[in-house]
């Protein structure tokens, strides 16, 4: 992928992505993630993870985003109106996420492998999501099979914590 | 041209926002949205880690991929419970602050 294309949807995800975070509304936020997930994609697709993007497009901004939205929606929530903001509570924590930022920054930059380039793949094509059914459907099918069944209580706890309670 | 670092710059930025959204906001699911965040920026730099350790075969690391891909199975079944306990909660208190829900019981 260009450099010109990398930066235009890695701008694309950290300016919505900053988006949902900054917005009173809470239906403004939900698209603006949307918009971060779809930018998030693409830079999956950018590093020729073709089945990881397809997943992202399919399960978070199609399934989670509309689970999102749909809660928003049966709430009916609006945007907060102007409730008094703890000054100091907000300066600390702006103060936590700066240093976090810092180091994070200090990190990449004294590590010796991020300033080499990506190696090179073989062909332009590759079969992504038969090696990947590969890994998940042969070495990794204990796991895979837990994960069904923690997919399955996570759905049985979900109807049993909707449904209204007899007083 | 693009290095490693700026993807893992990318992604440490991306948490970052989402570490800001779930310490400054107050509204609970803003709170889930800003973990969805986190949680997609250590995929993002999994992946980038995966395409840069190609192995004896040419091929990405599809072991990590495999375990991004476990990362979006659980986050959707987290994502799931956590607006079902939302859902609860507005029943009974009728609000999605955090500032309101501060009594161990009621």
């Amino acid at each position: 992928m260009s450099p010109f294309l990398f930066w235009i949807f890695a701008l694309l995800t950290l300016i919505f992505g900053a988006a949902v975070v900054i917005n009173r509304n809470p239906v403004a936020s939900a698209l603006s993630l949307v918009v971060s997930f779809l930018g998030l994609a693409a830079l999956f697709m950018s590093l020729n993870a073709y089945f990881i993007g397809i997943i992202q497009v399919l399960v978070y901004a199609g399934a989670v985003m509309v689970l999102f939205l749909f809660i928003i929606m049966l709430l009916d929530l609006r945007a907060e109106e102007g409730r008094q903001i703890n000054w100091l509570a907000t300066a600390g924590g702006l103060a936590v996420v700066l240093i976090l930022l810092g180091q994070i920054f200090s990190v990449v930059s004294h590590f010796a492998i991020a300033h080499k380039r990506f190696p090179p793949l073989p062909g332009s094509t590759i079969d992504d999501v038969r090696n990947v059914g590969a890994a998940l459907f042969g070495n990794y099918n204990l796991p895979f099979q837990i994960v069904g069944l923690l997919v399955l209580v996570a759905t049985i706890g979900v109807v049993l914590l909707s449904k209204r309670q007899p007083r | 041209m693009i290095t490693l670092g700026d993807y893992l710059i990318v992604s440490g930025i991306l948490f970052v926002i989402g570490f800001a959204g779930v310490i400054l906001r107050r509204n609970l699911i803003i709170i889930l949205m800003a973990l969805e965040l986190m949680l997609n920026a250590a995929n993002l730099s999994l992946v980038a880690f995966s395409r840069f350790r190609v192995g004896l075969d040419g091929l990405p690391d599809y072991n990590v991929q495999v375990f991004v891909f476990f990362i979006i199975t659980v986050a959707a079944a987290e994502v799931a419970v956590g607006l079902a306990i939302l859902v609860a909660l507005y029943r009974t208190r009728q609000t999605t602050d955090v500032n309101d829900i501060s009594s161990l019981k009621f």
